[in-house]
């Protein structure tokens, strides 16, 4: 019974989403209040049906109802509970019906928290919003039903796979799909912008929460993937380039342009056409990112199964709305006023290159995701990896990287160039140090050197900037601490997210130029130095799981001969899928890891082992993190708040001039 | 500065970043994309010794040998022909007897694969699109195998 119902709420929010979907459009267009007020009560009803759906398919599976096929398939009774709720997700159908709960919670949102938005644009928006979850209910409910019976319910389920039963998938793909699917919001404000054929730097304010709430689950969620790849895999890599990593760092990339041209758009009413056609391209390239995991037309590691019949209902989304996205922007952006001037040294130019530089790079990525694709068609089978990225990804960012510090340091308008330099002086000087600090100590690795010297710079240039704007050094203590205080919050958060990148470019730096491993086969007793680290490899000890059983491999780690602790890396089986998983074994010290994982058993007792040294690896994550914290100060600005008209001018005293 | 000249640094600099970009990518494609080869077009096309390609193929039961340091010895096949390979090192988790893999390395002259990476998919339910092609064109390709790609019912051992 539960999941019939579950089902036809489904079906129920279908119905309103198509309701929603016009009869608001309508409204705005007839200046009809009542037609316009139906978009409100639509999103928050079909946010509840979705809710009631999701809540159900929930159910099934923490019940193990294996009637279900998707439970079936991808549940066990012997499981713990929080897998038999994460695999909820863990599987095409679910994961399709977490997409849509998100979008109608977004949808929600804007429902109930932008009051005040004028009346005909938040329909417009809301019933775009709706095109796109109309779009996504029908897919789920012609060719990915979750809630499919089985005519007859095995005993038992076929279990979750099992390297995707682990917390980091709990967090990683709703993450993921909240940064994914919250680029809907932007697209849907872009697309009603273009309808109405008006749009100002009111607009941009209105986006911008919604913007820098879905950028900052994307950068926490394509952190938690890469983490969880780095512990669970086995094999220490973080980043693969893989076609679906890519996916999600796409719309990354355009919605961290997004971010900056919006911010220009909304102080100084320039690049308004530029930022409606990013805010387009980053949901299009969010929906490519859904399409290449989903259908099934690239071969990646993380690839699973799939069937062809989803791929092309999926592209026919894809093709309606970026190719009419695209084609109404053709139509309708000539009509809308261009936005002022301003110097090329200035703010908005520096924002301007950022925009440049980011959406070229996103570019790169692009191209090197889709080639495959292309020359499929024409019948060669290529693939293209890592140093193709590496190549051409890596020098384009390096460059952005390297006028970060200029951007927040410029005056909007007209900037002075020679004033920034001067005031970056110290950033530059704590680059050189750190450059020829790496040369001496280090010797070679000129990459690394360079990489070092950038971090520290971007790092520096975060600090100058929040320096500069309190007048610390110059000012006595309490003057500074009090503009430190009644610094705008966007200020600090700018700083942050700047600060987390040098962190994480500082953290890739030392994983991918100091890094060790070795990869050897050890009996018990058997000894293995690397770098400072001696591991000694004690004896295997079987153990039993909830559903699975393992071999744990015992090492002794000692620092110069002094024992600083023990690593159990295993080997587990599960018997339900006849599957086995590798489970590494890590030791913190300080920013960087040990890293112990092991490969097959031989029939005399040695075993494979793989043992990294990963120098600052930690620090690649902590960067991310520290860009979410940023973007989420950000986020708490009064000025950005949802709903917040103006500032408020008490508070304006206190800030200092820019 | 006047708008026209403001302009024109506007798009020379887009200019200039497109076009370096676009020499990164081709200076970047004609060293780093693998050409993807079954064990067919491997055997006939006669691929250079020593040109860096992309093997895929299921691994023949019984033909896993073992050997010292990690040194692994095993071959590929599409259904029609067969290449040895060899491989040192971890194999994937997922490796076994049957199991579609794909695999990155040089042919040597005496007709080995040397592979330096041996990648096996995180489902066992997947077969590798290429190596699933490669199949199909070899007329090896058996329902049961597609079913198991699906969300069908699963052999039983």
């Amino acid at each position: 019974m539960i999941p019939e119902l579950g089902h036809y709420a489904l079906v129920l929010a279908l119905a309103i989403a198509l309701v929603q979907s016009t009869v608001p459009l309508y409204g705005a267009r007839m200046r009809d209040a009542v037609l316009i007020r139906v978009a409100e009560p639509a999103a928050l009803a079909q946010f509840a049906f979705v809710a009631f759906s999701f809540a159900a398919l929930v159910g099934c599976y923490v019940t193990s109802d294996f009637s279900v096929a998707t439970v079936f398939e991808n549940s066990h009774s012997t499981m713990p509970l929080i897998y038999k709720f994460t695999s909820v997700w863990g599987n095409h159908e679910g994961s399709m019906l977490l997409w849509v709960l998100i979008l109608a919670v977004f949808g929600a949102l804007v429902a109930a928290f932008g009051r005040n938005m004028p009346a005909t644009l938040k329909a417009t928006v809301l019933a775009v919003q709706s095109w796109v979850a109309s779009a996504f209910y029908l897919f789920i409910l012609v060719t990915s039903n979750p809630f499919l019976r089985l005519p007859e319910a095995p005993f038992e389920g076929r279990d979750l796979n099992p390297i995707l039963q682990d917390f980091g998938l709990a967090v990683h793909p709703p993450m993921l799909y909240v940064g994914y699917v919250g680029f809907s919001i932007s697209f849907s404000f872009a697309i009603a912008a273009l309808i109405e054929g008006r749009i100002d730097a009111a607009w941009a304010r209105w986006v911008r929460p919604w913007t820098l709430v879905a950028w900052i689950f994307l950068t926490l969620g394509i952190a938690m993937g890469s983490f969880w790849a780095y512990y669970t895999l086995g094999w220490g890599g973080w980043w693969y380039w893989d076609p679906v990593e890519n996916a999600s760092f796409m719309p990354w990339l355009a919605g961290t342009a997004l971010l900056h041209s919006a911010l220009v758009m909304e102080k100084r009413e320039a690049l308004k056409i530029w930022t409606i056609l990013l805010a387009i391209l980053t949901f299009s390239l969010s929906l490519i990112g859904t399409f290449l995991v989903r259908s099934g037309v690239i071969t990646s590691v993380h690839a699973f199964a799939s069937d062809p019949t989803r791929g092309v209902f999926i592209l026919a989304i894809l093709v309606l709305f970026i190719g009419g996205g695209l084609a109404l922007y053709a139509w309708r952006a000539p009509l809308l006023k261009a936005g002022g001037l301003f110097a090329p040294i200035s703010r908005e130019g520096a924002l301007v290159l950022n925009n440049l530089f980011l959406t070229v790079a996103c570019a790169t990525v692009f191209f090197g995701t889709i080639y495959p694709l292309v020359t499929e068609a024409f019948g060669t089978k290529i693939s293209v990896g890592a140093p193709f990225f590496n190549l051409t990804f890596g020098p384009l960012f390096a460059l952005l990287l390297a006028v970060v510090p200029f951007g927040p340091l410029l005056a909007w308008k007209r900037g002075d160039l020679q004033g920034v330099m001067q005031r970056l002086t110290a950033a530059f000087v704590l680059a050189l140090v750190g450059i020829t600090a790496v040369c001496i100590v280090e010797g070679r690795p000129v990459l690394a050197a360079f990489g070092v010297g950038l971090a520290g710079f971007v790092i520096a240039g975060a600090i100058t900037d929040i320096v500069e704007r309190t007048g610390m050094w110059r000012a006595p203590f309490p003057v500074a601490t009090r503009r430190a205080i009644g610094l705008p919050r966007s200020a600090w958060g700018a700083a942050f997210a700047h600060l987390g990148l040098g962190i994480s470019l500082l953290g890739v730096v030392g994983e991918t130029q100091w890094g060790s491993e070795q990869i050897v086969s050890l009996r018990p007793g058997d000894k293995v130095a690397l770098r400072h680290y001696e591991f000694t490899f004690d004896r295997t000890v079987p153990r039993t799981g909830p559903n699975y059983q393992e071999l744990v491999a015992q090492f002794t780690v000692r620092r110069n001969g002094e024992m600083i602790g023990v690593m159990q890396p295993s080997k587990r089986s599960f018997p339900a899928r006849e599957m086995t998983t590798t489970e590494a074994a890590l030791m913190t010290r300080g920013f960087g890891q040990l890293y112990v994982s092991l490969g097959e058993a031989a029939a005399d007792g040695a075993i494979a082992v793989r043992l990294y040294h990963k120098p600052l690896v930690l620090m690649i994550w902590l960067g991310c993190v520290v860009m979410a914290f940023g973007g989420a100060l950000s986020l708490s600005d009064r000025r950005l708040r949802v709903g917040a008209p103006k500032p408020a001018r008490s508070r304006a005293v206190l800030q200092p001039a820019e | 500065m006047t708008r026209k000249q403001r302009r024109l640094v506007l798009i020379s600099a887009g200019v200039g970043v497109l076009g370096f970009a676009a020499g990164l990518v081709m200076w970047a494609l004609s060293d780093s994309i693998r050409f993807f080869n079954s064990p067919t077009d491997l055997v006939e096309n006669h691929v250079a010794p020593g040109t860096r390609v992309r093997l895929g193929g299921l691994v023949v039961p019984g033909s896993v040998v073992r050997g010292k340091d990690l040194n692994v010895r095993f071959e590929v096949s599409d259904g029609n022909r067969a290449v040895p390979v060899t491989y040192q090192g971890i194999l994937p988790d997922l490796f076994r007897d049957g199991q579609g893999v794909v695999t990155d390395g040089t042919l040597d002259a005496s007709g080995v694969f040397k592979a330096d990476s041996v990648l096996a998919k995180h489902d066992e339910r997947y077969m590798p699109k290429e190596v699933a092609d490669a199949l199909k064109q070899q007329g090896h390709w058996k329902d049961d195998t597609a079913k198991g790609m699906g969300a069908g019912t699963r052999k039983t051992p």
